[in-house]
């Protein structure tokens, strides 16, 4: 423990990984003093989940096919808002520029926020999950773990694609439109509604580069076949990466100097 | 004491060399000057919108600038290896209203890799250790201010930059926080504050008088009313704005 004045000089990445902790703690931190806002988190999808198995309730084969579906949805819409408006904040709040003129790489601010809601986007996950399988009587035939590692995916996806928005919000207002304007046309085109398949050609490319599409298909391919297909882990790599590449334009967006 | 890693003891804390500045179409600065000594507490005074922040951004290396040079601690503004070595308070508190005085001042002295038990040693000097454990958003703008001003003081950097620190205090914290600067300058921390309150001028070593954006006087305060032949300074301010052809040191030079 070092406790006097004089701290060795610990390694670059033992720093690094200090300042991530340290971020993704102050971020929890955040959230525990707001308990209302971690309540809705992680019961409103179970409330909608809820909802929809008893309005499908004679028919549980569409519950099957859209209740996975959903069990996707929800990290996502839930992340991205919290994320873009938690960053607004940052932002407004002259933090963000506080935080850059100390030595916090972005990496390591970034990271931070996507430790701390992946832990809230799994919670979240296991919550939803536990409830549609064990409670609701979800039948999935592919394994639990990757429902989950596709769930935690998508609350990072969600997370990334907020944290990107928030730079091109000035006020709260602005940042909760991105919602229907970023996320509403890929919940349109995901095959929630029409299967892409079936949809014009023009519609069905867009939807064939808008993530959500990716995450959606996920879900519903693990809950159709048993095993770990290998389409199942190229979805799952397709949103991992435009989380990454969202996180990338995300810590562009960050800049020391500003005018 | 701390600043014995620094270069040579003349070597200013800050060096601002033809310094621009725009907004816009807006010139904020349009080619300033300047040279603050280490040790010393420089007082940046002048009206509201002259260009204060932007300038004190400028040092920090967070404001975008269009031309000149500004080096700080020998290096240039902004750079990696100054991030732990100068302390910077905005004239907003920047700091975290859902979490307890406590819990921002750790966050930030991780970040900083600042030593234990730094976060309780700020929080002293800033008078606020009967509300480690309250959160910031219940506390007074004048202690949420002093919450900020905690944070700049972790790890004892070499230069504070402190953009109205004093707004909202009453007399007797204003003094407090004074005596506080002076102690820092004293142990050799380098002092840059901003202030629009005149009266607090006669506590720094060295004056800036600044307005649109140019430093009509760089001068000690009693040097200052001397070449003016003003009782105080306020009154100095209003004598040099109405003879400008009357600058004092190193002023007027700026781009034309």
């Amino acid at each position: 423990m070092t406790t006097a004045a004089p701290l060795p000089a610990p390694s670059p990445a033992a720093a690094a990984t200090r300042r991530t902790l340290a971020t993704a703690g102050r971020v929890l931190a955040q959230l525990r003093h707001d308990p209302r806002t971690v309540a809705m988190l992680l019961l409103v999808p179970c409330l909608l989940l809820v909802l929809l198995k008893y309005m499908y309730d004679d028919q549980p084969a569409t519950f099957n096919r859209i209740g996975p579906e959903l069990l996707g949805i929800f990290p996502l819409v839930v992340m991205f808002l919290v994320t873009s408006v938690a960053m607004l904040r940052e932002r407004t709040s002259g933090t963000l520029e506080r935080l850059l003129t100390m030595p916090l790489g972005k990496l390591d601010l970034l990271l931070g926020y996507a430790l701390a809601f992946g832990v809230v986007a799994l919670l979240q996950a296991a919550l939803a999950s536990v409830l549609t399988i064990g409670v609701l009587g979800l039948d999935v035939a592919g394994p639990t773990w990757l429902l989950f590692a596709v769930a935690v995916a998508d609350g990072l996806l969600g997370m990334a694609l907020g944290l990107l928005v928030s730079a091109f919000a000035a006020t709260e207002f602005q940042a909760v439109q991105f919602l229907p304007a970023v996320l509403l046309p890929q919940l349109l085109l995901c095959g929630l509604f029409v299967p892409r398949g079936a949809m014009a050609p023009v519609l069905h490319w867009i939807s064939d580069v808008l993530p959500l599409s990716y995450a959606v298909d996920a879900m519903s391919r693990i809950t159709a076949q048993s095993g770990a297909g290998g389409r199942v882990i190229a979805d799952l790599a397709v949103v991992a990466g435009c989380a990454l590449l969202a996180l990338a334009l995300g810590a562009a967006t960050l800049r020391r100097r500003t005018a | 004491m701390m600043n014995s890693l620094a270069g040579p003891s003349g070597d200013p804390a800050i060096r601002i060399e033809r310094l621009v500045v725009r907004r816009g179409d807006h010139t904020v600065l349009p080619g300033l000057d300047l040279e603050v000594a280490r040790g010393t507490v420089t007082g940046l005074l002048g009206p509201s919108g002259c260009g204060k922040t932007t300038l004190l951004r400028s040092v920090v290396g967070v404001q975008r600038t269009a031309g000149g040079t500004v080096t700080v601690l020998g290096q240039p503004a902004g750079s990696a290896a100054l991030r732990n070595r100068v302390g910077y308070v905005t004239q907003a508190p920047s700091v975290y209203g859902d979490l307890t005085v406590g819990e921002n001042l750790d966050y930030f002295a991780a970040v900083l890799g600042a030593p234990k038990g730094d976060p309780d040693r700020v929080i002293h000097q800033v008078g606020l250790d009967a509300h480690r454990r309250t959160p910031v958003a219940r506390l007074s703008g004048g202690q949420r201010a002093r919450v900020s001003l905690a944070a700049a003081l972790l790890g004892h950097p070499e230069l504070l930059v402190l953009d109205e620190p004093t707004v909202g205090l009453d007399p007797v914290l204003r003094q407090e926080l004074w005596q506080l600067f002076r102690s820092l300058a004293d142990a050799g921390t380098t002092l840059l504050v901003s202030s629009h309150v005149m009266d607090e001028a006669t506590r720094c070593d060295l004056l800036l008088l600044m307005r649109d954006g140019r430093l009509l006087a760089h001068d000690t305060p009693a040097g200052l009313l001397a070449t003016t032949g003003a009782p105080d300074v306020d009154s100095a301010f209003l004598a040099l704005v109405r003879s400008p052809g009357q600058p004092a040191e190193e002023t007027t030079e700026t781009t034309r």
